[in-house]
């Protein structure tokens, strides 16, 4: 397998990149849902937002990449047999994920960040507060953060449920092709 | 005028004392009035602040960064004294944005449900020279209870831009489990029971 996407099959690091994303996004809600529920002095009250952070910023700068990957590399192109709309779909799908997935960064960030705090990850990184003083800043980044985290994912089972659909009843190479066949 | 009388009537319930009272402000004003101060909330010269104990080792201050209110203060008759100040609970800071959405949320001063908290005094009982003790009903989650406040008069007079001022200071122990925030059963016996520190400098209505 290729390391490169060429115009008919995704390379092994896209591949990657799209399975570790998956991972990252289920695996973050997840533990989002969890923590967000406990209180001071539970044992994972410390360990587990760091976690969330870490991974979090790591998915940021590996989305990062994956632009940068993208831009230089092309993806494959869509599958003949798609409809005209499933095609501009999916592209719109591709982009909300971008986008929404940028936005959980900012409104995360904020969330630690509104009174001056850094938000520390990863045992090395701090990256420090920028804009402060706004008043509920924190409340407001919560409430976008849980929101667009929920949008997310109803989006991801739509995502999983059109790729499926596409294996199953059309029997094309949709789910194939991202599993690096 | 209008806030003067109602404070004298609410007080005064010796009707005799009243008539006595209305008869000398018709001659003497100054004499009769128990003055009306407004917290001085837009010079930032009053604080409401509560300190709480962080696993029992040391203290945690937080304030409430928007309240407001008024007084009534009169050195020669204290008994006529009094407050009520309303606090937006949702400007809450303990300078710390996590620890601040945490306690907004429902498991502690659920924002959601309950945004205003205040203090209506009730009572204004000198115990020396500069100290008192009001009682009032603080309300508090919805739920409203007598509490009463330790207050030194710190002090009170002339200001430099032609207005005239009185300070004071209070502390108040309250329990919220009281307003039904159980604080020991979520952090512990030392956290039961949280200090109220409020310091007030009032601007005297002209």
């Amino acid at each position: 397998m290729q390391l490169k996407n060429d115009s008919n099959s995704y390379g092994w690091l896209h591949v990657l990149l799209h399975w570790w994303t998956a991972l990252a996004v289920v695996g973050l809600f997840a533990l989002g849902l969890w923590m967000h529920d406990l209180d001071y002095y539970h044992e994972w009250y410390r360990t587990a937002p760091y976690i969330h952070k870490s991974v979090g910023v790591v998915l940021i700068l590996t989305l990062i990449f994956r632009f940068y990957w993208r831009l230089n590399n092309g993806v494959p192109n869509s599958i003949e047999t798609h409809k005209s709309w499933e095609k501009k779909l999916a592209k719109l799908m591709h982009w909300l994920f971008y986008g929404l997935i940028f936005s959980m960064f900012f409104s995360g960030y904020f969330i630690t960040t509104a009174k001056g705090q850094s938000l520390e990850v990863l045992g090395f990184i701090a990256i420090p507060a920028t804009l402060t003083g706004i008043e509920n800043l924190e409340d407001i980044a919560g409430e976008i953060h849980e929101l667009t985290a929920f949008s997310i994912i109803w989006l991801a089972v739509l995502h999983a449920v059109a790729a499926i659909k596409h294996h199953l009843v059309d029997k094309d190479r949709t789910l194939l092709r991202i599993l690096g066949r | 005028m209008n806030n003067l009388f109602k404070s004298v009537s609410k007080f005064g319930r010796n009707t005799a004392l009243i008539a006595t009272i209305a008869a000398a402000s018709l001659t003497l004003p100054s004499l009769a009035n128990a003055d009306d101060y407004v917290i001085d909330t837009r010079g930032a010269h009053a604080f409401v602040q509560f300190r709480v104990k962080h696993l029992g080792y040391s203290w945690l201050y937080g304030r409430f960064n928007k309240f407001e209110g008024e007084f009534s203060y009169d050195a020669a008759k204290p008994a006529t004294n009094k407050i009520k100040v309303d606090v937006d609970m949702t400007s809450l800071d303990t300078n710390h944005a996590e620890r601040d959405s945490h306690l907004a949320g429902d498991k502690y001063l659920n924002f959601g449900k309950y945004t205003k908290a205040s203090f209506v005094s009730t009572a204004y009982k000198s115990t020396g020279g500069h100290t008192a003790q009001v009682t009032g009903n603080l309300t508090l989650m919805g739920v409203t209870k007598p509490i009463t406040i330790e207050v030194e008069h710190i002090g009170g007079g002339s200001d430099p831009w032609g207005g005239y001022r009185q300070g004071f200071e209070g502390r108040a122990v309250i329990t919220p489990k009281d307003f039904g925030l159980d604080m020991a059963a979520k952090l512990g016996a030392a956290a039961a029971q949280v200090e109220l520190l409020l310091s007030v400098e009032g601007i005297r209505k002209k």
